[in-house]
């Protein structure tokens, strides 16, 4: 394989002749439009009457274009993106992988894309059965015994479960007042336990990367509602402990609540109910190929042992009479609605595509060739980079800056000269506990060959660093933006276009 | 950048300046604003507020994350450095002194002995760079 050099880097994506893109509003001109309406024909209504007072007639200064010029406009800055269809994207933790045509043909079948979800329960039975069918397979997956689909993402899904633990802890008599959270977990963790009502307690990781038992064991008591836990954890690592675990919060009342953000290290491999997790949630816009991002909305499904069925969010999707399903809202105990309707629909059927595809066998192939490729990585970087843990990885694996350091040399600048050869940033700086982290994750999606071509630029990158660490601080240098202030940009930002004063 | 040796230090990298009639200011460490990075946002308590040692007292933010300040002693707030809220870079710029966050009246003066002394201090972060990768 070629060696790639400072000189013979490729550049980026392509770009327009044009160096940068005007704003709608900079290529207005009085009079556009990029719409035309069919003929009226119904009675014409009087707006006056059905507008609240103070409507405004109209929007000054509002952008007009041909359809033509919004559609070049949008295709452009398209053209600026990086995305999986390019090429690899380590963005550690975020689980970037291929999202498979597959799904995209599925979710367009015309009675799965035109559905509605105010259409009586008579008449989307399909989409009903899908749904249950879904439910079913990640109960299998997980190894929980309920799951509901409704919540929008990860994060929405953790609030669901921690609102279902306050709710079960509840009808015991006390929700109880802390949860505790491992120093490595993702900030969503904190967040949500302090949303939910609970105070945080940091729990310390130990010289493996692991939980610390005996902080555990110190910390545990009573007035602990939950553990939530990662696992693997953010440093890609098996809490191999996690049977002593689940038995110490358990003893005292306490209930484990698994953020399965990891897992694609998982699947077909080990089953979260298994090992005594309670409530989990899963993000099928990582684990189960859905888009992701600015590719589609999310889907962080809630999945619980059956203890907690009573309290999932409503409406419930039941069998009903003659094999038909209905749906099911009157449940005293449950947390309520937490999303419209029924949740992200479409990634539904996009993650059931996936995971009908794959089989048993497929998903298991998944796991086992997302760990190791990330393994792979691990070895032929790690004496380039320094390892902070010891312990060996599954899904991802997170190096350190600290030889690069000695030279001024930090992650953020080693992921901005990273663009340089034409491939998307790894995670940046997380997790917390190791600093100047580089955390990569590298999917099941990706060859030998890419994997090849992204550590060949890792090692140059690495030897940069050592010979001309000043090119590494000023990249990127092939990119169409060279190196932006972040720190000016977020104590100054500039929220709101402003027309250029006249004259 | 040296500590100063009247300061007291916590493992969470905070500093207490030496109480004067029992009022004393608080900021964070050096090593601190170096970890965390150009800090682009603070957000402090208001005066009047009653802290309590070891619970946080408010939040800085930088590029890289979002962090929490601890309190190091209980008290109750009697003044806070309102111009780090239009110039958060005076901790990058000057985290001993200048970029002082809030000054308290310190409920009691004795848990101060507890913290780290300037020298104690340097051991501990000297002994965190070596420890971790």
């Amino acid at each position: 394989m070629p060696e790639i050099t400072p000189e013979n880097t490729p550049a980026l994506a392509a770009t327009h002749i044009q160096s940068d893109e005007p704003l709608l509003f900079e290529i207005s001109s009085p009079g556009k439009r990029a719409w035309q309406l069919p003929p009226l024909d119904v009675p014409e209504a009087d707006l006056e009457l059905l507008l609240p007072a103070g409507t405004r007639d109209d929007i000054a200064g509002f952008p007009e274009l041909s359809e033509i010029e919004l559609v070049r406009h949008y295709t452009r800055l398209s053209t600026w993106n990086y995305a999986i269809d390019q090429g690899l994207y380590p963005l550690g933790s975020c689980t970037m992988k291929y999202n498979s045509r597959l799904n995209e043909v599925v979710a367009r079948l015309e009675g799965l894309a035109e559905g509605h979800p105010l259409q009586p329960a008579a008449v989307m039975q399909g989409a009903l059965r899908l749904m249950r069918r879904l439910e079913a397979a990640l109960a299998e997956i997980t190894g929980m015994d309920a799951v509901t689909l409704q919540p929008a993402a990860g994060a929405q899904g953790e609030l669901t479960g921690i609102l279902i633990i306050r709710a079960c802890l509840a009808a015991r008599g006390n929700p109880r007042a802390k949860i505790l959270i491992p120093d490595s977990a993702h900030g969503t963790n904190p967040a949500t336990a302090a949303i939910a009502g609970y105070r945080v307690e940091n729990l310390r990781s130990d010289a493996r990367g692991l939980v610390e038992l005996s902080s555990l064991e110190r910390l545990m008591d009573e007035s602990v509602a939950a553990l939530m836990l990662t696992n693997p954890n953010t440093l890609g690592l098996f809490e191999e402990d996690i049977h002593r675990i689940a038995e110490l919060v358990h003893a005292r009342g306490g209930l484990l609540y698994m953020d399965g953000a990891n897992m694609n290290a998982l699947v077909g491999r080990a089953r979260p109910g298994d090992f005594g997790v309670d409530v989990m949630h899963l993000n099928l816009h990582k684990t189960f190929s859905t888009p992701h991002g600015g590719g589609g909305p999310g889907a962080g499904p809630v999945a619980v042992k059956s203890f907690l069925e009573p309290f999932l969010p409503v409406p419930r999707i039941v069998e009903g009479e003659a094999g038909g399903l209905r749906l099911e809202t009157d449940r005293p105990a449950s947390i309520g609605r937490v999303r419209a309707f029924f949740g992200n629909f479409g990634m539904f059927v996009r993650a059931l595509a996936y995971i009908l595809a794959n089989g048993s066998d497929g998903l298991k192939q998944t796991t086992d060739d997302a760990v190791l490729n990330a393994n792979y990585i691990r070895q032929q970087l790690e004496d380039s980079y320094a390892l902070p843990y010891a312990t060996p990885s599954l899904h991802e694996c997170v190096f350190s800056d600290r030889l690069q350091a000695r030279q001024g040399v930090h992650t953020g600048d080693i992921a901005k000269r990273l663009m340089d050869y034409g491939f998307h940033p790894y995670t940046v700086s997380f997790p917390l506990i190791v600093p100047g982290a580089l955390m990569i994750e590298p999917t099941e999606s990706e060859s030998r060959e890419e994997l090849d071509r992204f550590i060949a630029a890792m090692r140059a990158i690495a030897r940069e660093a050592e010979t001309a660490p000043e090119l590494v601080q000023a990249a990127p240098h092939r990119t169409r933006i060279s190196r932006l202030d972040e720190a000016a940009a977020a104590r100054q930002p500039v929220l709101r276009w402003q027309p250029k004063a006249q004259g | 950048m040296s500590y100063p040796k009247n300061y007291r230090y916590t493992a969470e990298h905070e500093w207490v300046a030496a109480p004067e009639n029992g009022r004393a200011r608080i900021g964070i460490t050096d090593y601190a604003q170096h970890a965390l990075g150009d800090i682009v946002f603070v957000e402090l308590p208001a005066a009047g507020a009653h802290l309590e040692a070891g619970q946080p007292l408010g939040t800085v933010e930088s590029v890289k994350a979002v962090s929490e300040v601890f309190a190091p002693v209980s008290g109750t707030v009697t003044a806070v450095n309102t111009s780090l809220s239009a110039h958060p870079e005076l901790i990058n710029q000057d985290p001993h002194a200048g970029a002082w966050m809030v000054e308290v009246q310190l409920d009691d003066a004795a848990p101060l002995d507890k913290l780290m002394d300037a020298t104690r201090y340097e051991a501990f972060i000297a002994e965190e760079q070596t420890g971790k990768a």
